[in-house]
């Protein structure tokens, strides 16, 4: 047994607190042979620059893992984003995965619920309930969770430029539930800065939205204390075709950004830090994956302690959810994305994530049929409860090659992210439309090379057959913008429309001045506001954002 | 859309789908384009204003452009305007991106865009751009907006071809040397520093307003993304304008704009002949090149004499 | 006249909501690569912003790209503004995530090809070569 005294300092102190606050899921873990599996295997000298560089999990700079045991005390979440159509088509979903074994629902919302339009608007046309469930008023959001106690489950959102109000809703409806915001576990993914960058969701200037935010952060902070209020997201910037240094290298960099708005409004670092989750893509080339996640936990907990002066240890932590990259999926021969998504996702579970979501093997073709998710969930179970992995800590820990290249990845990401500081941070790189640059860069080499046989894609350049069979395709119903639209059409003419516009008008007033927004939207809410119309209040106050030029 | 009369009748009518084909047939050398260019040379081309704006990628152009237009529009006119930018030199191509900064105008009908490619030659895109000027005009664009990136010879060429010609520079971004170097600054008469909110702004105006005040240059600050100066800007076009067509100046400029056309148009002509002509000349082109020159345009000269008949193309007749 | 002779004018556009425009991005810059002047109109616009965008820039090709699967409404809309804007003999292709049965539907209402992700791009640029070539013969006399 190693006795070197920081082995012996982490046993006594972090590992056995932990050890007594969750034990592990079983007494012993045992090989296939059935010897003991080590808890932490380690060199057999362990010297200073060890401890500097890999050290122990749960313990700076968290290489390792962010928690002592990582999965021997508990598997990551297994958190499959669902949402279709209306809000009680989804919820059906939801049932059935939490029947199926999920432990996180994963809300997705329409493309007009996240750009702020209610399904009647003109360009929402075509577009109601086809890539999540369509929202407009608390209504919708009651039938989403409709028998789903609110307090049992944590529930992820994605939803960005109008967080606020889709939190409100989530509050409002735990409400009426008899729950209390305090007691909501979950997280909003609230990152904006992504959205100019990769994903497009959008609707006010950098400036504003970034008040939005740090309204949430703060109100959260008081109100909802137990919910994650931003998930810093580098997983649409690399579907959008970045490299892993830019994914990550771009997605600290608005973190950054986020912390330097909180410490502005005030907020103690430590209070928002540990509210703050990441959310990163897991793609195929494996071991610079699993590289990519050990360096992106020690850059970041060195970012947080000499940048940003952050004392406590949680505010260190890199916690993140990791989703497989859709991006690598192909329409040819889609059953080999079942075993794309496994390596990918074997690759984030040996890189240490705190969540996951395998995508289905249909998803180049389609929405995934419910066949496709559970191939997709049981990846991640069978990964779990048979591969193995999940019996030691950070097995790959002191292979030549996985902590160099682990070093190399730090060293370029922290380097990328030094040259956007040197060129007047984040806001100012997207505003010139540079980031977006690099990215369009990469992502055209990529192709290039997928082109020219450089880079071999199974099925799709090399190994093609030539009869390929078409799968069965999920079929959205017809009539769900007709209904949605008759849903919200219905609430307009039985709601009191007096109360609603002088709640709008509070919100107005509010958002003119320096009052946080949230209670005026929850009150809007409540007096049942679409969500586009509270949005158009925001957009008369902060204008909307145009798109830069690109190349 | 393919006949000429219906397309020139469409211009009129400020029909779009004419108006893009018309400035098509000049731009890709139609056969019927001099036919075209006969028909559309209205009076009120000299009623209207030809701005010309230019400056380094990053400066806001597109920002203040849009604001102008919101401003003309306001004020009840049409306007115009011909976004250029650099053709690839290895493929030829270009990505002409300007359209995105101006999607807000998208369904305005009285807002006519059209961008063009350098195409690698000056003299050609000086001729199309002029020619796509005089289709918006004649469409009833009052001004039509010219905008061009960059320092080189080409933006140079196309922006002489305006009336009143901004430069907008912003601080940090671009080289002012450059532009110095570059000569713009010296046929800028409004020199616009943008984003002036942010650090430099001042300085970067100070400087200006030194090296241009005994220039006659108007140096103005705006903040196009919050609209602020854009009045001001619009009334300094509006007071240059007005002095410019009293004292003559306007008309001179036009006349100066129309000998650098003509030229343009006429070596273009020239370079088609000059290079058949040479095709047939005996031998590998040994001996001195300018001899050759001369001996290749004396000939043209005597050919010119002798017959009426000509292999131009229609467009330049 | 010394013109270059460009291969053609393309316009890509991005109709609808959705802001993934990897693709569209990607075939500009091939297109562009391969000697074509390309106007890009950015994401989320209208399908009567795109055909008006078209007719003003005159182009030869409309290219759009949908991924959230509502090319079955989006697209056709795009055909019927550009036929009312007097523009519906310009050929338009789409891609995105659309599967097989909906192609031969939207080829039938007019869409001139429909590319599914995976495609070589080199298959994608050879059709807006043949559609622009096939457009220009109608539109232009040149000498």
């Amino acid at each position: 047994m190693n006795k070197h005294p920081a082995f012996v300092e982490w046993k006594e102190t972090v590992l056995k607190k932990t050890l007594e606050r969750f034990p592990e899921r079983q007494k012993e873990f045992k090989t296939d042979s059935g010897f003991p599996a080590e808890r932490l295997a380690l060199p057999e000298e362990i010297d200073d620059k060890y401890l500097l560089k890999i050290g122990f999990p749960g313990q700076y700079p968290f290489t390792r893992g962010v928690q002592p045991t990582m999965y021997r005390g508990r598997l990551w979440t297994m958190r499959q984003y669902a949402g279709f159509s209306s809000a009680e088509e989804s919820n059906k979903r939801y049932r059935y995965l939490l029947e199926q074994g999920t432990t996180g629902l994963s809300v997705a919302f329409d493309l007009p619920t996240q750009i702020g339009y209610d399904s009647d608007h003109k360009i929402s046309r075509g577009e109601v309930g086809r890539v999540g469930a369509a929202i407009d008023t608390f209504a919708d959001m009651e039938a989403l969770f409709n028998g789903i106690p609110l307090d049992k489950v944590s529930t992820s959102m994605t939803i960005n430029s109008p967080t606020a109000i889709l939190l409100a809703m989530y509050v409002v409806v735990a409400e009426r539930q008899g729950i209390k915001p305090a007691q909501l576990a979950g997280t909003v993914q609230n990152d904006i800065l992504k959205e100019y960058i990769a994903r497009g969701t959008y609707i006010f200037p950098p400036h504003p939205s970034i008040r939005l935010m740090t309204d949430i952060i703060e109100w959260c902070s008081r109100e909802m204390p137990q919910f994650n209020t931003i998930s810093v997201s580098g997983y649409h910037i690399r579907e959008a075709g970045s490299t892993a240094v830019q994914e990550i290298a771009f997605t600290f960099a608005n973190a950054c950004t986020y912390v330097e708005a909180a410490i502005c409004a005030g907020l103690d670092v430590d209070v928002f830090a540990p509210r703050m989750t990441f959310f990163f893509n897991a793609s195929s080339d494996f071991l610079e994956e699993i590289a990519k996640f050990r360096a992106a936990r020690r850059l970041w907990a060195r970012l947080m302690k000499e940048r940003f002066k952050a004392k406590d240890p949680a505010s260190l932590k890199l916690r993140f959810h990791t989703q497989t990259a859709g991006y690598t999926l192909t329409a040819q021969q889609v059953d080999n994305n079942i075993v794309r998504v496994t390596l990918q996702a074997l690759a984030a579970v040996l890189g240490g994530t705190q969540s996951l979501h395998t995508n289905s093997r249909d998803e180049a073709l389609t929405l995934p049929l419910e066949d496709s998710v559970r191939t997709a969930l049981r990846t991640q179970q069978i990964i779990a409860y048979e591969s193995g992995v999940c019996n030691t800590v950070d097995p790959l820990a002191g292979s030549y090659y996985i902590e160099n290249l682990t070093d190399r990845m730090e060293q370029e990401i922290s380097a990328l992210i030094d040259r956007i500081d040197a060129a007047g941070g984040m806001i100012a790189a997207i505003e010139s439309g540079s980031v977006q640059r690099q990215i369009e860069e990469s992502s055209y080499t990529y192709q290039q090379q997928i082109e020219n046989g450089e880079r071999i894609v199974i099925g799709q350049n090399k190994f093609q057959e030539t009869k390929e069979v078409s799968p069965p395709v999920f079929q959205i119903n017809k009539f769900i913008e007709e209904n949605q639209v008759m849903k919200l059409l219905k609430i307009r003419a039985e709601r009191d429309n007096q109360k609603v516009r002088k709640s709008l008008a509070h919100l107005e007033e509010a958002v003119r001045g320096k009052e946080n927004v949230m209670p005026h939207v929850i009150e809007a809410v409540r007096c049942y506001a679409t969500l586009g119309e509270i949005c158009d209040v925001l957009r008369k106050v902060f204008g909307v954002y145009e798109e830069t030029k690109g190349y | 859309m393919n006949d000429i009369d219906e397309i020139v009748k469409g211009i009129y009518l400020k029909e779009p789908r004419a108006i893009g084909r018309a400035i098509s047939i000049i731009e890709d050398g139609d056969q019927r384009a001099g036919a075209l260019l006969k028909q559309i040379n209205a009076k009120n081309i000299q009623e209207s204003t030809i701005l010309g704006i230019t400056g380094p990628i990053g400066t806001g152009k597109s920002t203040i452009i849009n604001q102008l237009i919101a401003h003309y529009r306001k004020q009840g006119n049409r306007v115009g305007i011909v976004a250029i930018d650099p053709s690839s030199p290895v493929s030829g191509g270009a990505f002409l991106g300007d359209r995105i900064r101006m999607m807000r105008h998208a369904m305005d009908k009285d807002v006519v865009v059209r961008s063009m490619a350098t195409r690698g030659k000056q003299g050609g895109l000086c001729a199309a751009a002029a020619a796509a000027v005089r289709i918006m005009i004649c469409s009833g664009c009052d001004p039509v907006i010219i905008e061009t990136v960059g320092v080189g010879q080409a933006e140079i060429d196309v922006v002489r071809l305006a009336d009143i010609t901004i430069l907008v520079l912003a601080p940090g971004v671009g080289d002012e040397i450059q532009m110095m170097k570059a000569g713009i600054i010296e046929i800028a008469d409004i020199v616009v520093v943008n984003k002036a909110e942010c650090p430099g702004a001042d300085s970067l105006f100070m400087e200006l307003e030194n090296v241009l005040h005994q220039r006659n240059c108007t140096v103005c600050r705006v903040i196009a993304r919050e609209a602020y100066g854009i009045e001001k800007l619009a009334v300094f076009i509006g007071v240059i304008d007005k002095e410019r067509r009293k004292s003559g100046q306007f008309t001179n400029k036009r006349k100066q704009t129309r000998e650098t056309e003509i030229i343009d148009y006429a070596i273009e002509m020239m370079r088609d002949e000059l290079r058949r002509r040479l095709k047939e000349y005996p031998g590998n082109y040994t001996g001195d090149p300018r001899t050759i020159a001369r001996k290749l345009i004396d000939d043209i000269c005597i050919a010119e004499l002798d017959t009426s008949k000509r292999n131009c193309p229609e467009v330049f007749l | 006249m010394d013109i270059q002779q460009c291969r053609g004018r393309i316009l890509i556009g991005k109709p609808g909501l959705d802001g993934h425009d990897r693709g569209a991005k990607i075939i500009a810059r091939s297109l562009r690569d391969d000697g074509f002047e390309v106007i890009y109109t950015g994401i989320r616009r209208t399908p009567e912003e795109i055909a008006l965008t078209a007719i003003q820039e005159d182009v030869d090709v409309v290219g759009l790209s949908v991924l959230s699967g509502a090319h079955n409404e989006l697209f056709p809309e795009v055909l019927k503004a550009l036929h009312q804007a007097k523009g519906g003999d310009i050929p338009v292709i789409g891609g995105g995530i659309i599967p097989e049965e909906d192609i031969q539907h939207l080829k039938e209402l007019g869409m001139y090809e429909i590319f599914t992700s995976g495609t070589p791009v080199q298959t994608i640029l050879n059709t807006f070569r043949e559609a622009t070539e096939k457009y220009r013969q109608r539109k232009h006399k040149i000498i």
